[in-house]
């Protein structure tokens, strides 16, 4: 019974951690790609594909200032315009992609990353959902293992056992004892 | 152990404290990593003086403002009057950066509301103002003495942003250099 109850806590806990594990990854790609290419695709006026094709990669990695929820990529502001024109100055003068990140967050700081980086202010951000989780299922564990050890409390004495079978039955039922 | 049902509502309480303190904040300030940098070198023609070009270096020794504006930027307007009773008082010079104008408008502008800049130079194509990692109009920054930006103020000057930091600021960069 109690090594049937653990192993049951360790498959929803492992269960638990795949469905988290792929909702992330599935959801990570899934934002970045949303509204493919319609900024990119509008002004593919550049002679250069492969350069157009980077520009449009890089910029779905920044952050428009102005529309905070979208990166340079898929907004039309102007400033999301002439960032990605930037953009693709750089990448057309040979910078690495690398190079020009490291130019924009000069610039305008961590917030135009659309991932944030690992740092100590963003340490809670990366690592809170799985210290939520893990301490979750450790809270869930801890409780189901207390739960088990506790003496069944739940046996019937025998004046409650023929009240519960009369109840069954539909007869009238028996007095009931007075509780200590 | 009593108090057990109490975790839930602290809990709660916790949260909704939290997110309560995020609604006291304006997502649209962006801090600049730039301040305490050296500002960006810039090289920019005088709006009413095509010829007349305005440097970085000319600015240095000073304490100054430069002030991100444009004719076209309604909170502009609104900023205007602080400006014009900022310069009367001839603290620090203003130097106007138009940002992304046309040459006529722009000098449209100054001339039916008042000018309050030392000299204003055109950013054409907001190059100067992605140096200066302006992501809206306006923006003000303090710079100091050695050409460190120590200050910026994202949106409209208010006259008590004037009063309680720009003017204590002033003060104070000018007390060091």
């Amino acid at each position: 019974m109690r090594v049937d109850l653990m192993h049951r806590v360790t498959v929803s806990a492992v269960l638990a951690l795949f469905l988290s594990l792929a909702l992330l990854v599935g959801a990570a790609p899934g934002v970045l790609a949303q509204a493919p290419q319609r900024g990119g695709a509008a002004e593919l006026l550049a002679a250069d594909p492969v350069l157009e094709e980077r520009v449009t990669e890089l910029s779905h990695k920044l952050r428009c200032l102005v529309c905070q929820n979208q990166s340079i990529a898929e907004s039309n502001a102007p400033l999301a315009v002439d960032l990605r024109n930037q953009v693709r100055e750089q990448l057309a003068a040979g910078k690495s992609e690398d190079q020009v990140i490291d130019y924009l967050v000069a610039r305008y700081g961590d917030f135009v990353l659309y991932l944030p980086p690992v740092n100590g202010i963003t340490l809670l951000l990366w690592v809170g959902p799985g210290l939520l989780l893990f301490s979750g299922v450790g809270w869930l564990a801890l409780r189901l293992r207390g739960r088990a050890d506790e003496p069944a409390s739940a046996a019937l004495n025998n004046d409650q056992r023929n009240r519960a079978r009369a109840l069954l039955d539909g007869a009238p039922l028996p007095p009931e004892e007075p509780r200590s | 152990m009593k108090a057990k049902f109490l975790v839930p509502l602290v809990l709660f309480l916790v949260l909704a404290g939290f997110l309560g303190l995020g609604l006291t904040l304006n997502p649209r300030l962006v801090p600049s990593p730039l301040i305490d940098k050296p500002a960006p070198e810039f090289r920019l023609s005088q709006l009413e003086n095509p010829d007349g070009y305005v440097s970085l270096a000319d600015m240095r020794g000073k304490v100054w403002l430069l002030n991100i504006w444009a004719s076209w930027c309604a909170a502009c307007l609104q900023e205007h009057p602080v400006l014009i009773d900022l310069a009367r008082q001839q603290v620090v010079p203003i130097v106007g950066l138009n940002y992304k104008d046309g040459r006529d408008d722009a000098i449209g502008w100054l001339h039916k509301h008042g000018d309050p800049y030392t000299t204003s130079v055109m950013d054409a194509d907001g190059r100067v103002g992605i140096d200066y990692g302006v992501y809206g109009v306006p923006e003000t920054f303090l710079i100091d003495q050695a050409g460190m930006i120590r200050y910026k103020h994202i949106g409209p000057v208010t006259p008590e942003a004037v009063r309680d930091l720009i003017l204590p600021k002033i003060a104070e960069l000018k007390r060091a250099g």
